[in-house]
């Protein structure tokens, strides 16, 4: 049946459709720009991709097998990000419980959430400089803990604003119920508030580990980059960032190559790290 | 009492603040300030129907001239109220009125909001729920709690179920599970259910979830049964299954239900008590109130004139 529209309506049901064309047309474009920039990854960097990609280290431009693989940077990578994680998601989960379920009756509350905030808008080059005067020059030398404390720095305001954010999300009634039947706050906290909230803390974790792992400039002052594979925390230390930086910004058009190879595997590094910690995260809740 | 003996009192650390309140306030301000406050209301006293609760012999619940105050918002004035045992205590009134207040006050869950002091005393069983050095822990696991939307864990049936029995330190498996069966049955949701225990309480259907809740507030084995609004969120069916539900638990446990729907109270409750802007302003047995208020106030309100 045809249903005649008053002018009124034809104008709303015009102004519906501009608005969900505009929607889907801004939505394409950021789907556009994303496409591009992994797009034009591949098709630089792919080209480098091969097994001794990950399984040699840096060889010198002139010597055979050169320019090598970047072995040591990705896992020196892996190992700062897994040093750097110890501390910073306990320390930043910790501040996030105390902001959103302890912090009413505190007079702290207030000045913990400003400094977060202020430390998760600080330059990432001014966390790496605090690093380098806080273990670089007492230790005396370029060293991994400097740049593994630097990253969680960096980590400890993210995991912290997102924890109290999400956990703000737990409808109160868990809680009153949890109290009502006899518990503890902290217990209410550990077995209601905490886990109704996992997916999306680890969402967090996930924001904040994919952030630092991108970083280079807090590395430069204090892990500083090491063209050879070590696991001893108080050498200088490799990593993927620092040694695509040093690569990109070298003379060598085999490094420059390599560079782009790197920023491709650093994507995937962090895609990956990510679906496995959504895929662990899924399954523990299942029982719930 | 056995309440302070039962757990170490440090474990006494939810709002000391509000206790603090009680124990400077309550002397200082004394019965002048409190008895001009009400009086424009009936009191205690006046209120005839009153008197028939009161000769019911056991009062599990006694509130002595309560007030409660939201920082300076007094939301409840002086109310005087015995809650005998084994029966089902239904308080009525529009909304705001205060009766989830009171409610809450009576196993102290208005402690986790800001701001909120206290005047007068609620007993339980004889004792000062209020005391300084009370167990609050141990007087929550005495009192179950029913809540306006049905608000299971997201969690398992069965985690649902033995939440209580699990803070409390049973392990056992074989106790909790024979709890657990007792309490569902006791919520009569086991033939629904008893195939899934070990799937999410959030998979069941509203009705569902508010006896999960039910048989949750149960198997911690509590005296007192605190129901806020239980039904409002669900349908016909459902209700009617949850009135069943208590006219089944009554006896055994002491219920006080809040509720906005005058009906139910009519059918579900032995006693009814009419709040009005943060007052008891009738109480007596449920027949009595709704066939024979004694106030203008609580009749209008019955007959729907207001609220």
């Amino acid at each position: 049946m045809e249903m005649e529209l008053t002018p009124h309506q034809k104008y709303t049901k015009i102004k519906s459709g501009v608005m969900f064309t505009l929607c889907c047309a801004f939505t394409a474009v950021i789907l556009a720009v994303l496409g591009l920039v992994i797009g034009y990854l591949f098709w630089i960097g792919a080209s480098g991709l091969s097994l001794s990609f990950f399984t040699e280290g840096p060889i010198p431009i002139g010597t055979p097998g050169a320019p090598g693989g970047m072995k040591n940077g990705i896992v020196g990578t892996i190992v700062l990000i897994a040093l750097a994680s110890t501390a910073g998601i306990p320390i930043g989960m910790l501040a996030g419980v105390f902001l959103s379920e302890y912090s009413t009756r505190s007079r702290l509350a207030g000045p913990v959430r400003f400094v977060s905030d202020v430390l998760a808008g600080v330059p990432s080059i001014v966390v790496g400089i605090l690093g380098y005067e806080l273990l670089v020059v007492p230790l005396g030398n370029y060293n991994g803990w400097a740049g593994a404390v630097a990253l969680a720095f960096i980590m400890i305001p993210i995991v912290a604003r997102t924890t109290e954010e999400m956990l703000r999300l737990v409808p109160n009634s868990y809680r009153e119920a949890s109290i009502a039947l006899g518990a503890t706050k902290a217990r209410t906290i550990l077995r209601v508030v905490v886990p109704s909230a996992t997916g999306s803390l680890v969402t967090g974790v996930m924001l904040a580990i994919a952030r630092v792992a991108g970083e280079t400039a807090p590395l430069l002052f204090t892990a500083l980059g090491s063209r050879l594979l070590t696991l001893d925390p108080n050498q200088p230390f490799p990593s993927l960032t620092v040694q695509i930086f040093q690569y990109a910004t070298g003379p060598y058009k085999e490094q420059k190559d390599m560079a782009w190879t790197g920023i491709l595997v650093l994507i995937f590094l962090i895609f990956i790290l990510n679906l496995a910690i959504r895929y662990v995260s899924r399954s523990k809740q299942t029982g719930g | 009492m056995t309440m302070q003996n039962e757990a170490p009192t440090k474990k006494v650390t939810v709002n000391q603040s509000v206790r603090r309140e009680i124990h400077t306030s309550a002397p200082q301000t004394g019965a002048a300030p409190a008895t001009t406050d009400r009086s424009d209301a009936p009191t205690f006293e006046k209120t005839e129907t009153h008197v028939e609760v009161d000769r019911e012999t056991d009062h599990i619940l006694t509130v002595e001239d309560f007030s409660l105050f939201y920082t300076k918002i007094k939301a409840l004035h002086g109310v005087n109220m015995r809650i005998p045992k084994g029966k089902v205590t239904a308080l009525v009134g529009p909304s705001g009125c205060g009766k989830s207040t009171l409610l809450r006050s009576m196993n102290r869950l208005n402690d986790l909001i800001d701001g909120v002091r206290v005047e007068g005393t609620i007993k339980f069983m004889g004792q000062d729920i209020f005391a300084p050095g009370l167990d609050v822990i141990a007087l929550r696991k005495r009192m179950g709690m029913v809540f306006q939307k049905p608000n299971p864990f997201p969690m398992s049936i069965f985690d649902n179920v033995v939440y209580g029995l699990r803070i409390g330190g049973e392990k056992r498996k074989n106790v909790l599970q024979e709890i657990c069966e007792r309490s569902i049955k006791g919520a009569a949701l086991w033939e629904q259910v008893k195939d899934r225990l070990h799937s999410s309480g959030l998979g069941l259907s509203g009705g569902q979830q508010q006896r999960l809740c039910i048989a949750r507030a149960i198997a911690a084995d509590p005296e007192v049964l605190l129901m806020d609004e239980p039904c409002s969120a669900l349908d016909p069916i459902a209700t009617s299954k949850v009135e069943d539900l208590i006219h089944t638990l009554k006896g055994k446990y002491t219920i006080v239900i809040v509720t906005h729907n005058m009906q139910q109270a009519a059918r579900v409750s032995d006693y009814t008590g009419f709040m009005y802007l943060g007052r008891l302003i009738e109480y007596g047995p449920t027949a009595s109130i709704f066939e024979n208020p004694h106030l203008k106030q609580t009749e209008d309100f019955i007959t729907g004139r207001f609220g």
